[in-house]
């Protein structure tokens, strides 16, 4: 069975649909602003939602008092995908599969309502928003979570459960989150630069980004591509350090590519900008045999988007795909890696087939996908 | 090809079965005291159990009570072995550990230890890192036990040879709530066939569970 | 500085849940990282927390920690040299 990635849309500081952010992608603009947050008003290089533009939606949604910050962008997005597509979610063939890492984490924080901190409550606020016929599927697996719930939402297609799955993904700028990843020295004071050799880690970034997976072939079109394979693996070696060998990841990707001899035209990877997990990644790609296949991460334009991320960076590379583009691997240099790799350096055009995908995280998880033009 | 459930582990209300039979209990007390007497009677002598949040740890027992009463590690390659887990709370009993952390401007104090166990799927890499299982990860959220998701998934895996096994359930701490249930899933084949073990679907997953 | 030293290994074992290290088990010039108490790199941003938690000092730049934490000693006099009270 073939299934394939159909209509999409983000909504981040970059902009509200797809078009929106892949052409400010293209244009090197980026979401990341340096900016005093958190009780001891500390700064922090973020990539957060203007609370203006947000305000300014909401008077489009109704009952939308009672929704969360990211409830709401996940309807905003959600909605935009699904006007455009005439999918339906009370379509008992259609799923939603949402992917988040923290969801709506800022209610712990507050005393609103702490039950909205249960990632499955918010689900099915967004699915009962829309009428969901099944109960929305919650996947948080670190970050990995975007890039495992497209692979997750192929298998179950494949299994014949249904036929079409609208896959979201999002997770929002929290104290919760920018003070944990503070505490592991984990983030950048400045715009991040991944695969830099002068990179100092991580920006927080927030957004929500929808994809619809499908096997309707009614449903391609001119921004869809094949999903030909994906699959996940564990490096069984640190719970937050990256494995120095790769080895997750390697075998991720090893199995995706397993069987397929599509020529990979670039990969977009997770590149957070970690030392060590660039390190990793270029170390696993080395491994893998694609020292010369173009790379880059998006993570200059977004910061990480944790459960977003994998969703966001995969919708920008299908269009890349689509539109023959190589997008420059945003704050990127001077190279500076433990493996040898070829980072994009500038926007450039070139035929292409295939793209990899990839991802890793926290608990060790690494993921791959492979993506074709239709 | 058939898969079975060659081994199943229950922890809840102070005590641990496996496969049916009630191995260990204790007299009502604190669920976080109920880990440590579970530690202690599973054996498994980890030193790095300490340092975990309740969430693994409670997943890290089930996890050795299945694999001392199952032959799957001996069976089955790390690298085709699947990790597959789900709750209702995610890693919240862990997130409000780290939100108090937070919550004063004046006793700000986050900590990393705490805040690498705020992803429930932390669970699923201290289970990959003691047992060395190297395949294919998920965790869920859902309201309640989700069998039918569980089983689904987990065949799919099996069937297009992601995976050769599978270590699948449901391990949720919230408070003073603690459950886990952890079944093994394998290939049945001539050399590891026991009356003993069960077909995998969804019926008798969810019996497995309520019983 | 040893009355400092004593009080360190048992904050030590509590902020990193050594649980089954006895203060006794913590040589005062033994190396606490690598092969000495097999600490990771989660435990040596704890150790962070554990300086600004009991001792009020701030470790701005957490490679400084390498040397700060080479040993119960050097942490002694880290603190001695730099602490409040």
């Amino acid at each position: 069975m073939e299934v394939f990635t159909s209509y999409h849309n983000i909504v981040s500081p970059l902009g509200f649909t797809s078009e929106e952010n892949y052409d400010a992608v293209l244009n090197n603009n980026s979401g990341l602003k340096i900016q005093s947050f958190g009780k001891l008003n500390e700064s922090f290089c973020l990539g957060s939602i203007s609370a203006e533009k947000i305000n300014s939606w909401k008077k489009n949604y109704i009952g939308f008092e009672k929704l969360s910050k990211l409830e709401l962008l996940s309807i905003i997005s959600i909605q935009d995908v699904l006007n455009k597509s005439k999918v339906s979610l009370s379509d008992k063939r259609t799923l939603l599969i949402y992917s988040t890492t923290k969801g709506n984490i800022d209610a712990l924080g507050s005393n609103a309502n702490p039950a909205k901190a249960y990632l499955s409550n918010m689900a099915n606020t967004v699915g009962d928003y829309f009428n969901a016929a099944n109960t929305p599927l919650v996947l948080s697996n670190a970050c990995i979570s975007g890039l495992l719930a497209i692979i997750m939402a192929k298998r179950s297609i494949e299994s014949g459960q249904y036929d079409t799955i609208v896959v979201c993904g999002g997770d929002i700028i929290s104290e919760f989150t920018v003070s944990g990843f503070k505490s592991f020295n984990a983030l950048s004071a400045e715009p991040c630069k991944p695969f830099d050799k002068n990179r100092l880690g991580i920006n927080l970034g927030e957004a929500v980004a929808t994809l619809i997976v499908t096997n309707n072939k009614n449903l391609i079109n001119k921004d869809s591509a094949q999903i030909i394979s994906g699959a996940g693996a564990n490096d069984a070696n640190h719970i937050s350090g990256p494995s120095r060998t790769g080895d997750g990841l390697f075998h991720a990707i090893k199995k995706t590519i397993q069987n397929q001899n599509e020529e990979i035209g670039f990969i977009n990877a997770h590149g957070t900008a970690t030392p060590f997990n660039d390190d990793m990644e270029s170390v696993a790609f080395e491994r893998s045999g694609f020292s010369n296949v173009p790379v880059n991460s998006l993570k200059g334009y977004y910061g990480h988007t944790l459960g977003a991320a994998g969703i966001l960076e995969t919708i920008i590379s299908v269009m890349a795909l689509n539109r023959d583009q190589l997008i420059y691997s945003g704050g990127f240099k001077e190279k500076g890696l433990a493996g040898n790799i070829t980072v994009i350096e500038k926007n450039k055009n070139k035929k292409m087939n295939a793209f990899l995908k990839t991802a890793s995280g926290f608990g060790g998880c690494n993921a791959a996908a492979l993506f074709k033009k239709c | 090809m058939e898969f079975v459930i060659t081994t199943y582990c229950k922890i809840k209300n102070n005590a641990i079965w496996c496969n049916g039979q009630k191995l260990f209990s204790v007299k009502e007390m604190p669920a976080s005291d109920f880990l440590k007497e579970a530690y202690k009677f599973s054996e498994m002598n980890y030193p790095k159990f300490h340092k975990m949040d309740n969430l693994s740890k409670l997943g890290l027992i089930a996890a050795e009570i299945c694999f001392k009463n199952s032959d799957l590690l001996k069976n089955n390659d790390p690298e085709n072995t699947a990790i597959i887990l789900s709750n209702h709370s995610s890693s919240l009993d862990t997130d409000r550990i780290h939100q108090n952390s937070i919550a004063n401007k004046d006793r700000y104090l986050p900590s990393p230890a705490i805040f690498v166990y705020t992803l429930p799927n932390i669970v699923i890499g201290e289970i990959a890192i003691k047992y060395k299982i190297t395949g294919e990860n998920a965790f869920l959220v859902s309201d309640k036990f989700d069998a039918e998701t569980l089983v689904n998934y987990t065949q799919q895996l099996l069937k297009t040879n992601m995976a050769g096994a599978a270590l699948c359930g449901w391990i949720n701490y919230d408070g003073s709530d603690y459950e886990a249930f952890i079944y093994l899933v394998e290939i049945q084949k001539d050399s590891i066939k026991s009356v003993n073990f069960k077909a995998l679907n969804q019926t008798i997953v969810n019996q497995l569970y309520q019983n | 500085m040893d009355a400092l030293i004593e009080k360190l290994k048992v904050q030590i074992i509590e902020q990193l849940n050594l649980a089954e290290v006895k203060p006794e088990d913590i040589k005062p010039d033994g190396p606490l990282f690598g092969d000495g108490l097999g600490l990771d790199s989660i435990d040596a941003l704890e150790l962070i927390v554990l300086l600004e938690k009991h001792y009020g000092i701030k470790i701005q730049n957490p490679a400084d920690g390498k040397k700060i934490f080479e040993s119960l000693r050097t942490m002694a006099e880290f603190i001695k040299s730099h602490g409040k009270s």
